[in-house]
């Protein structure tokens, strides 16, 4: 059933400073609000229980925006799927970003849709964090009391669960630019092509030189409570060549992952497909 | 109800200025709806997946039943009455009538909406520009493939139009 609209207020934070104060003022009462694709769509569906208040940050400037330096790119928080998808660098070499952009919903969506707004969702079957685990993505998170940074694969602790203070908000997703010659590769694989959350979805990337893995990345989605880097089965695969150790690597991968049976796909599916996915992708290097 | 809890909310709709009074997370569609009485922006599933309350949101393509209106302070919104001012869209519309694009009709005008800014970056789309377009309109009565004719027979007559 739908949500009685009088339960729930939401205000409009002019500045970054506003935001700030607003989600401290007055603890836990007042949430972020961004592209609204997934709470618009709980309260839809009378499903947003948790807090009454909502901040909306989309007029806030300083959350906005991809700034690109030598080292490190770094994404603004309400940077959306459409702006991910039309940088130029984030295309040369960060192309497992764009091509989780370009899979997540429908156009409507990603001209919606916020990187940040898809961290917080934490949804272990999100697109985009399997190839933010990749790149060692990390977040700035952002209080009145300060900043610090968590590297992302530390960030998620559980179901639905972050390393995030409720006056805190992230503000920016920072990925180092080492990965040029690294060779990627990423594969959702849901119901359609299109509009599809996944039942299996695998971000990798590989530094290969002379045939053999020097670095190395595998990370997953939809397989566990969070989303999942595979620091096992990376170890496993460093020093050898790409298709020398596909066997033994799908055994890890199996291991690490524990994929549950929903109305999505079940256990024993997800765990062949994403040692399927990994094959594709060492087969490849 | 205080002014808090109901802010007003000024934007335009299809180049119209427009002010209403409203909770901050109603959405678009159903002020469009109900209170603009601008009922060519349909409802399908409330949930972002069909697309066929799809209008344009300072010229880009949204759903409007995942858009809180707070968040449409000082935007311009262009709905499907606006766009069927438009030769271009015009030209789509009559295409959807004559190939049998639009049936229940239902989804046409998210379709149009769609196809319209499709048509708008590509004049001549392949059938993968139309399936990736579309790919967040959904239709249950024509397969698609009468929607696919009717966008590829409306694209050829504009292209002649052009070369007129």
């Amino acid at each position: 059933m739908k949500s009685y609209l009088l339960r729930y207020q939401m205000r409009q934070a002019r500045d970054l400073g506003e935001a700030l104060e607003m989600v401290s003022s007055e603890p836990g009462e007042w949430k972020p609000f961004a592209g609204g694709t997934d709470l618009m769509v709980l309260l839809e569906q009378g499903k947003l229980a948790h807090r009454k208040n909502f901040v909306d940050l989309m007029r806030v400037r300083e959350l906005r925006g991809i700034e690109v330096k030598s080292t490190h790119v770094t994404i603004g928080a309400l940077t959306r799927y459409s702006e991910l998808q039309r940088n130029a660098v984030l295309q040369s070499e960060f192309q497992l970003l764009c091509q989780a952009a370009s899979e997540t919903g429908s156009i409507a969506n990603q001209n919606r849709g916020t990187l940040a707004g898809n961290i917080a969702n934490a949804s272990p079957a999100a697109d985009s964090p399997p190839a933010l685990l990749a790149y060692d993505a990390e977040l700035e998170l952002m209080s009145h009391r300060g900043v610090r940074r968590v590297p992302y694969s530390r960030f998620h602790t559980g179901y639905k669960q972050m390393d995030l203070a409720s006056d805190e908000i992230i503000s920016r997703i920072r990925l180092p630019r080492r990965n040029k010659q690294w060779r990627q590769h990423y594969r959702k694989v849901g119901t359609r092509k299109a509009q599809a959350i996944s039942k299996v979805c695998f971000a990798g990337a590989a530094e290969v030189e002379d045939g053999k893995i020097r670095d190395i990345r595998v990370a997953l989605g939809s397989v566990a409570p969070t989303v999942l880097r595979c620091l096992k089965t990376e170890a496993l695969l460093l020093g050898g060549a790409g298709s020398s150790r596909i066997r033994e690597a799908q055994e890890q991968l199996a291991a690490e992952m524990s994929p549950v049976d929903d109305f999505r796909s079940n256990a024993q599916y997800r765990t062949r497909v994403a040692q399927n996915l990994l094959a594709e992708f060492l087969l490849q290097l | 109800m205080s002014e808090e809890l109901r802010p007003n909310v000024r934007f335009t709709v299809n180049g119209k200025p427009q002010s209403v009074t409203a909770h901050p997370l109603r959405r678009l569609l159903d002020v469009l709806r109900e209170d603009l009485h601008l009922t060519g922006t349909k409802e399908g599933c409330g949930e972002g997946e069909c697309g066929a309350c799809a209008v344009l949101l300072d010229g880009e393509i949204v759903n409007s039943c995942l858009i809180p209106i707070l968040q449409v302070q000082e935007t311009q919104v262009i709905t499907i009455e606006g766009l069927a001012q438009n030769e271009k869209a015009r030209v789509l519309q009559e295409a959807f009538v004559e190939c049998g694009g639009a049936q229940c009709g239902i989804c046409t005008p998210g379709m149009v909406v769609a196809s319209w800014t499709l048509l708008e970056r590509n004049p001549l789309p392949t059938d993968q520009d139309l399936r990736n377009v579309l790919a967040g309109n959904l239709c249950r009565c024509t397969g698609y493939t009468r929607i696919f004719e009717a966008i590829k027979t409306a694209s050829g007559r504009l292209a002649q139009a052009v070369a007129k």
